[in-house]
């Protein structure tokens, strides 16, 4: 690691006079530490937020606050999250270990970088590492790439399963910018794609914390599921993964959320399908025509085609699960 | 080939020429490292509080520490071990506030204030604590390299009470890797304590 700096900040107010360009904010560590050894993350000053930053899961009239300091593992315990947001706390056992959901922090979780092994080795060309150096991953090793959303620029995906769930159950991110303004974000455009500007991931304004995720109060409670499909049974990366939740009412879906993770530079919503399946009876063919729509609209590298029929079945057997599972 | 073909005169030159060489990369090192200080920020070293298996340490370590290190090379608690290095493998698994975390990934000055333990503070006393009998007893390990972390996350993985079937004990020790594949050995265990 490069030498920096620590400072441990007591209050949010005190995080953002203490910021600095050059400074990182630390919360859990999990991702920051790992890239500072790579030298990927060079800091020349580290923050350490864990005492500044709320970290209580508050449930409102309209929805719940998470305190951006919970630690993942909080999500998956809490009652109300288990009674009204369950697809949270599924998403967030499919991902990470046990170890690192204890110490990783909600606010971090959205802050992590990408796993595309060009990013973390710092003797290839990477645009999102490097602006402006290239990107190593198209036409190189695109197994793990995205299918959907990415360009010449840039080809990573977002690694994240908690963000797949916020992202299914339109969340919000509360964040305080260097400014003390209070500012909320809808999850949909809290990450980006590439874009010109692949080494941004997401559109938090620059030197500002994250203080809470807000979800607001939905019917998905009852019938929902998460499906990751990986290259082992448990802690990997996802190759695709799917957050699915219907509200079902007098044999009619009312209304459908349907999102993907390891196919975009964010998580990605399957809007045409959900609006497919609004108004329709539940069955295994609406479910796989759900899925065609799904796939219709993906475009995947020479090297990562297979994951095209894996998404489809992932959708379908999603959906399904959606009515067999809870 | 003899010797006669070596002179005196080639083993002077020759030795000579090799002490020059030897010279410069450690004139080279000397202006890396004041051009490091000079362009690098220069490494800060702090004095951190520590309490760990119950007992305060105070020492002076640089900001970069980790835990691990600290533990290992500060404390002289060579018990967690570094396998990756990089929260991938489990085998620097220790409790921090009674909670399973990898030491590898935390930074010692994030620790002040917290209580640590590893598997140094797990026995009591000669007595082996019940998840270090129940390895012994099932081979739950081989070269043991692993074993300090997988039984820091077993112990916790039993307090947590993800022990209703073999395949939730397998989810919930999936952060601790074994190359020797000693893992029925390991799920047995988890399965005696729990029942306990």
């Amino acid at each position: 690691m490069r030498p920096f700096t620590f400072q441990k900040v007591n209050t949010a107010a005190e995080a953002l006079k203490e910021k600095k360009a050059e400074s990182r904010f630390i919360a859990g560590g999990t991702n920051l530490v790992d890239l500072m050894k790579k030298h990927v993350a060079l800091p020349e000053a580290l923050l350490d937020v864990s005492a500044a930053l709320p970290k209580a899961i508050v449930r409102g009239a309209k929805g719940i606050s998470i305190g951006a300091m919970a630690r993942n593992t909080e999500l998956t315990l809490h009652k109300d999250i288990l009674a009204r947001y369950p697809l949270v706390a599924r998403a967030v056992l499919a991902g990470a270990s046990p170890q690192i959901r204890n110490m990783a922090s909600v606010g971090g979780n959205l802050l992590q970088r990408t796993r595309c092994p060009y990013f973390y080795d710092v003797t290839t060309p990477c645009n999102k590492r490097k602006p402006g150096s290239g990107c190593s991953a198209l036409n190189g090793a695109e197994r793990m790439s995205a299918i959907v959303g990415y360009n010449e620029q840039c080809v990573a995906v977002h690694p994240s399963d908690l963000c797949v769930a916020l992202a299914a159950l339109d969340a919000e991110v509360k964040v305080l910018t260097p400014q003390r303004k209070e500012k909320a974000i809808a999850f949909r455009e809290f990450h980006k794609l590439p874009e010109a500007t692949p080494w941004q991931d997401n559109t938090l304004p620059e030197n500002a914390l994250i203080t809470e995720v807000y979800i607001p109060e939905n019917p998905f409670n009852k019938h929902f599921s998460y499906l990751k499909l990986r290259d082992r049974t448990s802690y990997a990366f996802a190759l695709v993964s799917v957050a699915a939740a219907l509200h079902i009412e007098n044999g009619k879906i009312r209304a459908a959320r349907l999102a993907s993770g390891g196919v975009a530079h964010k998580p990605w919503r399957w809007y045409d399908a959900e609006a497919f399946l609004k108004g329709k009876a539940p069955s295994e063919a609406v479910f796989a025509e759900a899925a065609e729509r799904v796939v219709k609209s993906v475009k995947p590298l020479k090297g990562n085609a297979f994951k095209v029929p894996m998404l489809k079945g992932a959708v379908e057997t999603a959906l399904q699960n959606c009515l067999t599972l809870h | 080939m003899t010797k006669q073909h070596y002179s005196r005169r080639f083993f002077l030159k020759s030795s000579a020429a090799f002490t020059a060489l030897a010279a410069l990369p450690a004139g080279v090192k000397a202006f890396y490292v004041d051009m490091e200080n000079v362009v690098l920020p220069v490494r800060q070293m702090l004095p951190l509080k520590i309490r760990v298996n119950r007992q305060e340490y105070e020492v002076q370590a640089d900001s970069r520490t980790t835990l691990l290190d600290l533990l290992r090379e500060n404390l002289g608690l060579t018990g967690s071990k570094k396998g990756c290095d990089h929260g991938q493998c489990g085998a620097c698994t220790v409790h921090i506030n009674g909670e399973r975390a990898l030491s590898c990934l935390t930074l010692a000055a994030m620790v002040p204030g917290q209580e640590v333990t590893t598997i140094e503070g797990l026995a009591d006393g000669d007595e082996l604590h019940p998840m270090q009998q129940a390895f012994i007893e099932c081979d739950g390990f081989q070269c043991g390299y692993c074993t300090p972390g997988q039984i820091m996350s077993a112990v916790a993985c039993v307090k947590e009470g993800h022990t209703g079937s073999v395949e939730e004990i397998k989810e919930f020790m999936s952060g601790n890797l074994c190359r020797c594949g000693a893992y029925n050995g390991i799920v047995q265990s988890i399965q005696k304590v729990a029942a306990r």
